[in-house]
């Protein structure tokens, strides 16, 4: 019996689908969802979020948000989440210099709080992007 | 009465215009689709929203400790304002609507002792409130068509931020809320403190929360209302096209009726012109007759 995942943005619904097994990685630790789990509502921090389907593993990098888990439905509200798939390394390692420059010349403490969420967003993209690599070399 | 030649010319300049006019209309009604599209896309997350602050306030009340975006602040005599309008004109009241509102309410604010600061996303708003004097913190403009939410943050965020410090006691927004193509009505709403959303029926879970109630609502409440604003940003973007959308369509129909009635002009000029040459030829010949 799967669990019906969904995954939305502020801007958009993501995913919505049947799913065996969430893996999320919550403030507190990592956690995994199967169906029927008890109902929990938890904070995400950024990291890879990884949905098991028919024996197939799709990762997502997800820069934070919260998850509601029902038995029979899971909720993620990502503040922004995409599949490591779509992630691009070359672009990714120019955000990162840019996010970096953006820090350093940063004149106020807003400028400065919006490169380093901007920073940190792009080191999940990375990370979640290098073990897409091990991944596929295993 | 204009020579024929001034009318041909205004004619042609008239029709020109519906030309114009009628390709803006077009490009509006696309424009406005897409808007519509992203406004809807963002319901899912705001609905999922609501209910889970919906379900946490509900069970919190009892406890007396809330998150600060939830609580009446103490009276800091000042008050954020975040005022949404297009960038551009061409799109009937809908922006002295907004304009309108927002002057009224702070000439309501100022009344009841409190300062108004004011936060803009739009050209034509912040150039609104410069005109008239009042401070403006911040401002985002060129949006585009479909801003993402990133976009977006920059001034909410300021706004937001001066609440925490306990700057401002409320915030308010003023924008174009879209309730159909031909209908778009200026809305003023609070932000903070947060209205508690109701409920729905559906029955209560007994949850596991990581970490506690509070904590999840104090991470929740910034995100419902950057949610709110975000969404008040597309519904303005929806209602700035469906207005150009119907003021371009209007303006076709009164350019095409000009150069009907223009067209009446000149056959009338022109007929005009051909009787009394016949009449000049036929009255000389009758002169020539006569002689």
């Amino acid at each position: 019996m799967p669990v019906h995942l969904e995954i939305v943005t502020a801007e958009r619904q993501i995913y919505s689908d049947e799913v065996d097994l969430i893996s999320a990685p919550t403030r507190d630790g990592r956690v995994g969802i199967l169906p029927r789990h008890a109902p929990l509502l938890t904070i995400l921090q950024p990291g890879e979020l990884t949905i098991v389907k028919d024996g197939t593993r799709t990762p997502f990098a997800v820069s934070g948000g919260f998850m509601e888990v029902l038995p029979d439905r899971v909720t993620i509200l990502a503040d922004t989440v995409e599949r490591a798939d779509d992630i691009d390394a070359t672009r990714v390692e120019a955000a990162i210099k840019r996010a970096e420059e953006l820090r350093q010349s940063a004149q106020t403490d807003q400028e400065m709080a919006l490169a380093e969420a901007k920073l940190r967003k792009e080191m999940v993209r990375l990370q979640v992007m290098r073990m897409r690599e091990i991944g596929r070399r295993q | 009465m204009a020579s024929s030649r001034e009318i041909k010319r205004r004619i042609r300049s008239v029709k020109n215009v519906a030309q114009i006019t009628r390709a803006m209309e077009m490009v509006s009604a696309s424009k406005m689709r897409r808007a519509q599209r992203n406004v809807v896309a963002t319901r899912p997350y705001a609905e999922s929203m609501r209910q889970l602050i919906a379900e946490l306030t509900g069970r919190i009340v009892g406890t007396g400790r809330k998150g600060t975006l939830l609580e009446v602040q103490p009276e800091s005599g000042k008050v954020g304002l975040i005022v949404v309008t297009p960038d551009r004109g061409l799109c009937g009241s809908l922006i002295s609507n907004v304009q309108r509102q927002t002057g009224r309410f702070i000439l309501e604010q100022n009344k009841a002792g409190n300062q108004v600061e004011s936060f803009t996303y739009g050209k034509k708003g912040r150039d609104f409130l410069v005109r008239s004097g009042q401070k403006v913190i911040a401002e985002t403009m060129k949006l585009g068509d479909a801003p993402s939410l990133e976009q977006v943050l920059g001034v909410a965020q300021a706004a937001l931020a001066r609440v925490q410090t306990g700057e401002y006691s409320e915030v308010y927004i003023v924008y174009s809320e879209f309730v159909n193509t031909l209908v778009q009505r200026p809305a003023l709403k609070r932000l903070v403190p947060v209205e508690t959303p109701e409920a729905g029926g559906a029955p209560r879970l007994d949850f596991t929360y990581e970490p506690s109630q509070e904590e999840l609502l104090e991470e929740l409440l910034p995100r419902y209302v950057e949610t709110q604003i975000y969404q008040a940003v597309l519904e303005s973007i929806a209602s700035e096209h469906s207005a150009r959308m119907v003021a371009m369509r209007n303006a076709t129909k009164s350019a095409k009726d000009l150069a009907r009635e223009l067209t009446l002009t000149f056959n009338k000029a022109r007929q005009a012109a051909i009787t009394k040459e016949v009449s000049e030829i036929s009255s000389g010949a009758n002169a020539l007759a006569d002689g």
